[in-house]
This record gives C-alpha cells, sequence and structure tokens, in this order.
C-alpha cells in the first residue's frame, strides 16, 4: 500500500514548493518591486526635527547689544501619557478652568494626535513658569516644560527700528514665491530692522534626524547623524545707531507727537530715530505680544505709526537752504545777491508775509538766511523755475526744481533700510498741469520757496538734507547697519555710494552754511547753541491744514528744526518735528541740541539739565486724545521680569 | 572515549541537526535584534533571564538535555507510550479548561511554579505519536471509511478542545495532519475539496453576493451546455451538476455569512477582513501593516544586522513571538529571506526523505506528521507576516520566543531522529 501511495511525496512536496514559491512571490513583491514600504518605514521611525539657529543680536555703534535672544518655555503636552494628574492644580497654575484644559487636550490631538507632543500653553510667563517647575513632577510624562527662544530688548527703546518677529501668517506661507523657506509656526520678522534683515538675521535652520520608537519617543541619532545639517546662528547686526542718544531722544518726544532723526553726514549712518510718542520694545515679544499689540494698534496716539518716516510734513523755513543751493546751483543767484524786501513779497498778487522790515535783512545770501527772509526765497524761487534757459516754468524749470528736490532725496523713499518708507510729495510740472489744467505759473507753486504749498517731506528726509549741506552737496543713503558679522551678501553696497547732488564752489556753500550758523549763533535759534560748537541751524514753523469735519482747517502749526554739528565738519545732522506745538524754537531746537550735545559730549551739561528736564515734561499732545491713550501704563508694565530657570 | 562516542551519535542525521541548530540559532538572534538597545549591558542580561533572548538561551539549554534524553531512550518506548502520551496530552487539555491562565485572551495556558506552559503545544506531539501508532496497527485497513473517520477523530478531538480554550490558531494546526493521511491513502479529491471550498469562502467574502451567484450560474450552463451528450447518456449526470451548483449557492448564500456572524469570533472576523483587503480601520490593520513596512524596508539586501529601525523599535507588535520573520525580513532583506525560507525547505524535504526511506509505517506516519506540522507553521506564520493571511497567533517553528514551542518542535524532531536511527527495525 504504502508503495501504490508512494507518488504522494511528489504531490506534498509541490504543495510544499507551492507555498513556498507563493510567500517568495509576495516577499518579492514587497520588498523588491514596491518602494512606498522603506519610506513608509522612515516615516515610522525617523523624526526629522528642525533645529532652530539662534537669530542674530544687534548692536549698537558702541557695540551694546540692544535687540538679542532669550529663553521661554512652552507648556507642551503628549496626550497619551496625561495620566493620574492633579489637573485641577494645573489649572491654577495656568488660571484656566476645566473646560479650557479638555478643549486644549482635545485641540492637541485633533492637531498631532495622541503620542506627539503638543503646544499646551505657549511662551509661558516667568512667574507661571517658575510655578510650574517646581511642581513638575506631578504632571509628568504628560506634560513638558520645553524651551523657546524669544527676542529680546535690553534697553526700552527703538521699537520701530528694530521691529518685531512673529509667527508666519497663512497668507504668506501660500506665497511659495518668497517664503517657500518656512513652515508654519516660524517666527518671521515683521517689521523694522527684523523684517529688512529677515534673511541675515534667520540664520540657517539644521535638521537632525533621530531614531524614534512606536510612540515617537526618540532613541538616538539616525545613522549616527550623517544626515543631519546643523543649524547656522543667524549673523549679528552692527548699527550705526546710538541707543543713549535713541533713549534720550525717545524721553524727550515723551508726551509729544512728533520726530527726531539725527544721521552721521559722513556715513549716512543714523544716529536715532525716534517717533514720538514712543513704546517699549519688549511689549511685542513673549507671552503678551499679540494682546500687547493690539493695545497699541488702537491707541489714540499711534505709536506703532513710524512718523519718522511715514510721516510727511511741510518743512517751512527748514527748506530755505536747499532753495538757495538749487539757485546757486543753477546759478540764477551767487552768494552776495540781494533782495530789497520791505516786510512782505510782493511779487504776486497775494503778498507773503515776512518777519522782517529793514531792506538790509536781505542784502546778501547769508543775511536772508539768517533771517529765514519770505520775499528773498520767494523770489530765488521763481528766478529758478522761470530761469530762461529752461524755457520758462511750464516748459522746463518746473521739472528741473522738481528734478533737484529728487536728487535732494525728496519726493520719493530713499532707501533706508527699515520698511513702510514715505515718499513725501514734491510737486512737479506733470502735478500743476493736471490741478491748474495748464493755467498756472510761477506764482502759482511761489510758497514752495518757503517750504510750504503742496511740499511734504518726511523726517528722514529733512534730516537727509541737512546732510547735503554739512557736506557740501552730497550724501549717502541714510541707513541703520553698517555692517553685518561675516558678509556675504550685498544688501549693505547701496550705502557705501555717495551721491553727488549739487555742484557749487565752496564759497557758494560758506554762505549757505554762514547763514546757517547765524541762526544759532544770533538768530532765530539762539536756544539751541551748545559750548564750543558750532551749529549750523535752521528753524521752521510749519502752517499744516487738516481736515477737520469735513472742512479744511488750519490746525496748529508744526515746529520744525533742523541742524548739523560742528559746522566745519559734521558729525551730526539732524531734523526735529513736534506735531501742532508752535514755533520751532520753542519747542523743535532744543530737542535738536540737547541730541547733538549728547552725541558730541556724550552727555548733558548741568548747566542744561533744567532745560532737558523741561523739554521732557512738556507735553503737546492733545489733551483729550492723551486721556483715551494707555501707552503710559502699557509701557510701564512692558518690562518682563527675567528669571533664570 | 572516542569510540563511545562514535557510538553513542551513530545513526544520527546530521542534516536535521545542523537545520535544527542553525534555525534556533537564527532565532535567539532575530530575539536578540528585536530587544536589544544600544545601552543594553548584553552580558548581565544573559545572566540575568530579564530579557527574551536570554531566556530563549535558557530554553534552548533545556531543549538540548532533552533531546539528549530522547537521544538515549528506546525507540520501543515511543510506539509503546503512543495512546498512553495522547490520553494525557487530552487530560492536559482538558485540566487547561479548567484551571488554566488566561493569556492575552487565550485560555491555554498552566502556570507551574512560575513558568507558564501551554499544553496545546505539547499536544502536537502527543496527537501526532498517536495518528502514527493508528495507522501503523495492523489492524488498520486506512481504505476502510471507519478508520479514516478514527483517524480523523484522533487528530480533531484535540484541536476541538483547544478551539474551547480561544487558542483557533493552535487548533488549526491539528488539521494539517490530513496531509499525513493523505500521504497514507486519503483520497486525492478531499484535497480538491478543500481547496475549492477555500476558494468559495474567499469568494464568498470577496465578491457581492449577486455577481457570484451569476458567476455560479453561467458556468453551470457552460457545463451542462459541453457536457450535454454524456447527460443525454446518463441522465443522474445532471442531477451531480445541479446538486454541485446548489450545494455552492446555498454555501455562498448562507453557510459562510452564518459561519462569519453566529460562529466566529468578531476580532477573527476582523482579522480575516483585513488580509483580505476589506478592513481598512487602522487599528486592525497596524500589526500587518507594520510588520509589512517592516519587512518591506528591508529592500533586496536588507538593513543589515541590528541594523533595522522598525523591528528593533517595537513598532510591530509581537515581535519576539508571532512576528519574528519581520527582523529577518528587515536585517537581512530579500536574500537573506530567500536563504531562511531556504532552510526550512532543505528541513522539510530532508524530513520527508528520512520518512521515505523507513521501513516502519509509524515512523513514515510520524515524520510526515513533523513535516505536516512545521509545515503549517511556516506557511501560516509567514503568510501572516506579509499579508497574505489572517493575523492567527502561531509561531514560526523554533525561530519564534517561546519555551513550549520551542521544547516542542525539538522534542519532534529528536524523536523522529531517534526512530529514524533505528529505521532497520519495524515499529508498532
Amino acid at each position: 500500500m504504502s508503495v501504490f501511495n508512494q507518488s504522494r511525496r511528489r504531490v506534498i512536496q509541490l504543495i510544499i514548493l507551492g507555498m513556498i514559491t507563493l510567500i517568495i512571490c509576495r516577499l518579492f513583491y514587497l520588498q523588491v518591486v514596491e518602494k512606498k514600504y522603506a519610506k513608509l518605514a522612515d516615516a515610522n521611525a525617523v523624526l526629522r526635527k528642525v533645529v532652530y539657529p539662534s537669530r542674530g543680536i544687534i548692536y549698537d555703534r558702541k557695540n551694546r547689544s540692544i535687540l538679542s535672544n532669550d529663553v521661554l518655555y512652552d507648556l507642551v503636552v503628549t496626550p497619551a501619557s496625561v495620566k493620574n494628574i492633579d489637573t485641577a492644580y494645573l489649572c491654577n497654575i495656568l488660571s484656566i478652568d476645566k473646560e479650557e484644559f479638555k478643549k486644549r487636550i482635545v485641540t492637541a490631538i485633533i492637531k498631532n494626535g495622541r503620542v506627539r507632543q503638543s503646544v499646551f500653553a505657549p511662551l509661558l510667563a516667568p512667574e507661571i513658569f517658575g510655578q510650574l517647575q517646581e511642581s513638575m513632577y506631578l504632571f509628568q510624562p504628560g506634560f513638558e516644560l520645553v524651551p523657546r527662544q524669544i527676542r529680546a530688548y535690553p534697553y526700552p527703546a527703538a521699537a520701530n527700528i528694530l521691529g518685531y518677529i512673529a509667527e508666519i501668517s497663512p497668507a504668506m506661507l501660500k506665497d511659495t514665491a518668497n517664503y517657500s523657506s518656512y513652515n508654519s509656526g516660524d517666527y518671521i520678522g515683521f517689521t523694522g530692522l527684523e523684517r529688512t534683515y529677515e534673511s541675515v538675521l534667520m540664520g540657517q535652520r539644521g535638521i537632525s534626524y533621530l531614531i524614534k520608537d512606536n510612540l515617537n519617543r526618540p532613541q538616538g541619532a539616525y545613522e549616527n547623524g550623517e544626515f543631519d545639517s546643523a543649524a547656522i546662528a543667524g549673523k549679528n547686526l552692527r548699527l550705526s545707531l546710538d541707543i543713549d542718544l535713541q533713549m534720550l531722544g525717545e524721553k524727550l518726544m515723551k508726551g509729544k507727537s512728533g520726530s527726531i532723526v539725527a544721521i552721521d553726514p559722513q556715513t549716512g549712518g543714523i544716529l536715532a530715530m525716534v517717533s514720538g510718542p514712543s513704546f517699549d520694545p519688549n511689549l511685542l515679544t513673549g507671552p503678551y505680544r499679540s494682546a500687547n499689540f493690539n493695545k497699541l494698534y488702537l491707541d489714540t496716539t499711534k505709536p506703532l505709526f513710524n512718523r519718522a518716516i511715514q510721516a510727511t510734513y511741510p518743512p517751512g523755513s527748514t527748506f530755505k537752504p536747499m532753495i538757495a543751493l538749487v539757485g546757486l546751483d543753477e546759478g540764477v543767484i551767487t552768494p552776495s545777491f540781494g533782495y530789497p524786501c520791505y516786510g512782505a513779497y510782493y511779487g504776486c498778487t497775494r503778498p507773503i508775509k515776512c518777519e522782517h522790515h529793514d531792506p538790509g535783512h536781505a542784502a546778501n545770501l547769508r543775511l536772508a538766511l539768517s533771517h529765514s527772509c519770505n520775499a528773498y526765497f520767494s523770489h530765488v524761487f521763481r528766478l529758478s523755475v522761470d530761469a530762461a534757459k529752461f524755457g520758462g516754468i511750464r516748459v522746463g524749470g518746473m521739472q528741473k526744481w522738481a528734478d533737484y528736490m529728487n536728487s535732494f532725496g525728496f519726493g520719493h523713499r530713499i532707501g533706508v533700510d527699515i520698511p513702510s518708507e514715505g515718499r513725501g510729495l514734491v510737486p512737479d510740472k506733470k502735478y500743476y498741469d493736471a490741478r491748474y489744467k495748464g493755467s498756472w505759473n510761477s506764482c502759482t507753486s511761489v510758497f514752495l520757496g518757503i517750504g510750504q504749498g503742496e511740499l511734504l517731506l518726511t523726517p528722514l528726509q529733512m534730516a537727509n538734507a541737512m546732510c547735503i549741506v554739512a557736506n557740501r552737496g552730497s550724501y549717502y543713503i541714510p541707513h541703520f547697519v553698517s555692517s553685518i558679522d561675516n558678509d556675504d551678501t550685498h544688501l549693505l553696497d547701496k550705502y557705501k555710494e555717495k551721491h553727488d547732488v549739487a555742484h557749487i564752489t565752496d564759497t557758494a556753500y560758506s554762505a549757505v552754511i554762514h547763514g546757517m550758523t547765524d541762526v544759532v549763533e544770533s538768530g532765530t535759534g539762539r536756544v539751541a547753541q551748545i559750548d564750543g560748537i558750532t551749529i549750523g541751524g535752521k528753524t521752521g514753523t510749519a502752517e499744516n491744514y487738516g481736515i477737520v469735519n469735513g472742512v479744511r482747517t488750519k490746525l496748529k502749526n508744526h515746529a520744525v528744526f533742523v541742524a548739523f554739528a560742528p559746522a566745519e565738519k559734521a558729525r551730526i545732522a539732524i531734523a526735529v518735528i513736534v506735531e501742532n506745538s508752535g514755533f520751532g524754537a520753542k519747542y523743535a531746537a532744543p530737542i535738536a541740541s540737547l541730541m547733538m550735545e549728547q552725541y558730541l559730549k556724550d552727555s548733558i551739561s548741568t548747566k542744561r539739565q533744567p532745560l532737558m528736564k523741561s523739554v521732557m515734561e512738556t507735553v503737546t499732545i492733545d489733551a483729550a486724545m492723551l486721556a483715551k491713550s494707555h501707552l503710559d501704563s502699557l509701557n510701564k508694565n512692558a518690562v518682563i521680569k527675567k528669571k533664570t530657570p | 572515549m572516542n569510540r563511545a562516542q562514535t557510538k553513542l551519535t551513530q545513526g544520527i542525521d546530521w542534516p536535521i541537526v545542523g537545520l535544527y541548530l542553525a534555525l534556533v540559532i537564527i532565532g535567539i538572534l532575530s530575539i536578540f535584534a528585536a530587544e536589544y538597545r544600544g545601552e543594553d549591558n548584553i552580558w548581565q542580561d544573559i545572566i540575568h533571564p530579564s530579557k527574551n533572548y536570554s531566556r530563549q538561551i535558557i530554553w534552548f539549554g533545556v531543549s538540548i538535555v532533552l533531546a539528549s534524553i530522547i537521544w538515549l531512550t528506546d525507540s520501543k518506548f515511543f510506539t509503546a507510550t503512543a495512546n498512553l502520551a495522547y490520553l494525557g496530552g487530552i487530560l492536559l487539555l482538558l485540566l487547561v479548561l479548567g484551571i488554566g491562565k488566561d493569556v492575552k485572551g487565550s485560555h491555554s495556558w498552566l502556570v507551574i511554579g512560575g513558568f507558564q506552559f501551554q499544553p496545546a503545544e505539547l499536544t502536537k506531539l502527543c496527537t501526532n505519536l498517536a495518528l502514527a501508532k493508528y495507522l501503523s496497527s495492523q489492524e488498520t485497513d486506512f481504505t476502510k471509511l471507519r478508520s479514516r473517520l478514527i483517524a480523523a477523530a484522533i487528530a480533531l478531538v484535540p484541536a476541538g478542545i483547544i478551539i474551547l480554550q480561544d487558542e483557533t490558531g493552535l487548533a488549526l494546526v491539528y488539521f494539517s495532519l490530513f496531509l499525513v493521511m493523505y500521504r497514507e491513502g486519503l483520497p486525492g479529491i478531499l484535497l480538491v475539496i478543500a481547496f475549492s471550498a477555500i476558494v468559495l469562502v474567499l469568494s464568498a467574502l470577496l465578491v457581492d453576493k449577486t455577481v457570484l451567484f451569476s458567476i455560479f450560474t453561467i458556468i453551470t450552463a457552460l457545463v451542462i451546455y459541453f457536457s450535454r451528450r454524456e447527460i443525454k447518456r446518463k441522465r443522474s449526470r445532471l442531477a451531480v451538476i445541479l446538486g454541485v451548483y446548489a450545494f455552492c449557492g446555498l454555501f455562498v448564500m448562507f453557510v459562510v455569512p452564518f459561519v462569519f456572524t453566529k460562529v466566529l469570533k468578531d476580532y477573527q472576523v476582523r482579522r480575516i477582513e483585513v488580509m483580505l483587503g476589506k478592513e481598512n480601520d487602522p487599528k486592525a490593520t497596524y500589526n500587518t501593516r507594520q510588520s509589512m513596512i517592516a519587512i518591506g524596508s528591508g529592500g533586496i539586501w536588507g538593513k543589515g544586522y541590528l541594523k533595522g529601525t522598525q523591528t528593533r523599535y517595537d513598532f510591530v507588535p509581537e515581535q519576539s513571538t508571532d512576528f519574528i520573520f519581520c527582523t529577518v525580513g528587515e536585517d537581512f532583506g530579500f536574500v537573506g529571506s530567500l536563504i531562511f525560507l531556504g532552510i526550512y525547505v532543505a528541513l522539510l524535504f530532508r524530513i520527508i526523505f528520512i520518512a521515505e526511506r523507513q521501513r516502519s509505517t509509524f515512523t513514515r506516519v510520524y515524520a510526515y506528521g513533523v513535516a505536516s506540522i512545521i509545515f503549517f507553521h511556516l506557511a501560516i506564520n509567514i503568510s501572516m507576516t506579509i499579508g497574505l493571511a489572517p493575523v492567527i497567533g502561531i509561531p514560526l517553528p523554533l525561530v519564534s520566543y517561546g519555551g513550549s514551542s520551542l521544547m516542542t518542535f525539538t522534542m519532534l524532531i529528536f524523536i523522529l531522529l531517534r526512530l529514524d536511527a533505528d529505521r532497520q527495525m519495524v515499529l508498532r
């Protein structure tokens, strides 16, 4: 019988081989043909962890760090590991209720699943962190504290210059052309230098690959870190800004709307840029950023509005040196040119009043400048635009003058290295043609000669104009960053380029400069005097109009003062505007003077301390507006109480 | 000394011993790979058996002692005690039913002095011995239906008790003994019927019922059409064809749904659905999915020993026991898996070769039994790791972690070696 069935041995062997063949085919498919399993395995077991670089630090001109990094802690949760904890106690520390607790856990589960970490409470305030840290053992392993870098501002100043960082917005993420390297949750510079130099400051993110187990617990480096790329820290910026000067400026502008811009004419480096009233930059970092942002955004004094580059003002009399430069460069006047003014300019239909009546006060350019003769500069302006060689004002004269203004940096963005710069307004031929439909002449635009009319400048442009005068015809684009550590970009190239804008003899410049030093020596700007330093300055009282209840109304004048010092070889050029305050000499000149003294002498002399104090205490903002503002209380509470873990 | 030793090992089939050792060592290394973490102190773990691989080493030691004892036992002992062993095995199974301990949802464990022991493993040996004893007895005429039913009963009684213990996977193993009976003369048509039944069950689960019914009808119509002459000659043919048609229809429409809703447990139904790709619940498919990822990610050459990321970091559940093949698949890839399967095929073919060189039916039946049991374990275990079979918790012979399993297979193989060494004797 067994002999009979021996053939069945083959059948059984065939069954075995058949089954094994089936298994081998399947294995061949799984291991050789199908490639997805290798990827799935990596997705399973390799944790791709982004290593954030520390953001670049920003230093002022004396190498003091004015924007650095600090560490705050996030409370993160792994929902699956939350077991047997005192929920009530945790809620108590975080000041949330049980509903909120449950809601956050559910959100975390939806967002990242039960076994992955999600942020439960971001950027813990130091006092909460302290409390949590002491009792953390009660909440582990479900909860952990994870350090996170935030920006820290060691000085409570320069908020609008430095800017802030915030989580990248969904809209930006969609803009893959510009933000392809960012992930949701990344921080990005939103304003100020943080924004302009984002590419330099952010550094390069590193990636480390970690082996993880089935519960996502890291088990060590993947392939000994062979595929890791280290994070490269952001590059540090070194500014021309002087933080002491900046802080002084912000204190001086307390209670005032307006702006101070101080530039080093020899380099174009900005020494201080104040927009009053100012806020503490620490308000926009850490746990309360968005709450504070909303308060600042809604505040009646508009502290987020950087008046130094965004607001535009008529320059008033401070514009007269520029009128002179154009006249001199075109050759329509010489420094000895005089104009017989008897108290007003009668060249056009409506007389333009002048403060002085004796005819000798405008006998030459220097005198006309120091006395701020309206008639003289109205006349010079008309001479410039009506000059025969340009074929009259409507042919080329007006446009030529506007071109001068553009080359001085007016009427367009000058190119400072923080965003949102305003253009200002320089009316040109096209502007008048459109507005007056071809029927206009130099009398239509004669108010430009005294810095009024349609002309609007930003404080930055005004300060830059002083650089041009102080430098005798040239300027560098004003900028904050004087160098980037290990720079390999060309971001700063345009700031190293000298712009020559007028080609006037040194004697002609001397006339303008002497006219301006006379202003401070003996003219309207005497309050600006500093012992031992010759200052060139020009006061201005800018008339301004606003729409009040739909009617164009004349508002209180802006006080303007522009200056440079020392006059022989200027190291600082400055423009100060105090909105709706009154005479330039009264409100703006002392501020400019104190700023220059601080910068040139490193301190304010005892003699001038009372002046400084009284300026600081002066309030020019409308009382009704100030009453609704919360800026002061915000600034007082801004300081983050640092507590090292 | 030397002579004594030669005498002692005389007649031993070295190829089997070699293959046996190869598999056990691969097993220990695989368990090690599944558990080892970089910071572990290997020597300490081996001395203090806190890890599965160190325990498996101890079980290996015990198995060698067991193998030696078996080798020193007289062959006649096994034939003489076969029925007794079977009886003991059945009693043990019933005992477990009474005082057993639940481990992972199955009521099949005995706890003796801290050690867990699964009698269902051991009864494979007893049943195999009993079946060999019955088929080799002179009174048995295997062409008779009565003998066939008795043989089937011998195999299926333990299976029934084991099903009661909720250890369905192990119970299925006993069905592999039909392969032995087939070798001993069970009609071939049974294999065809069994195969057809599997196809029917699968199609009933996979294909829509009306579609399936239409297919049956079309096939039947075609068969009737092509065999119309035969039917004219012999009317009963038509009855047979229609009978088969009716049976298939009833089977698909009623029997399969009934079994799936009333007989099988929920988790068993789900596992089968997972295997067929009908169930996509990530929880239900997790084991198979992770196991397939582990094996699939091995590629052609594998990631290298201890380099696997899936098997080492607990992604695959039951890594050391049921899913031990994942380690081989991931660390050694397709090529390694081929070699690994090759070792098993060599073992199986060697056992069949041994079976066919026996003079005594007892040893032959026993040998085929060993081959069938190993083959069934191998086929189901590996199929389940690569998504070809539902997840049935049966170990990979000699490789999976577990003392009961390792000792049972050691005994199965070494009793065969003992019997084979005495192949010139006629054992009954």
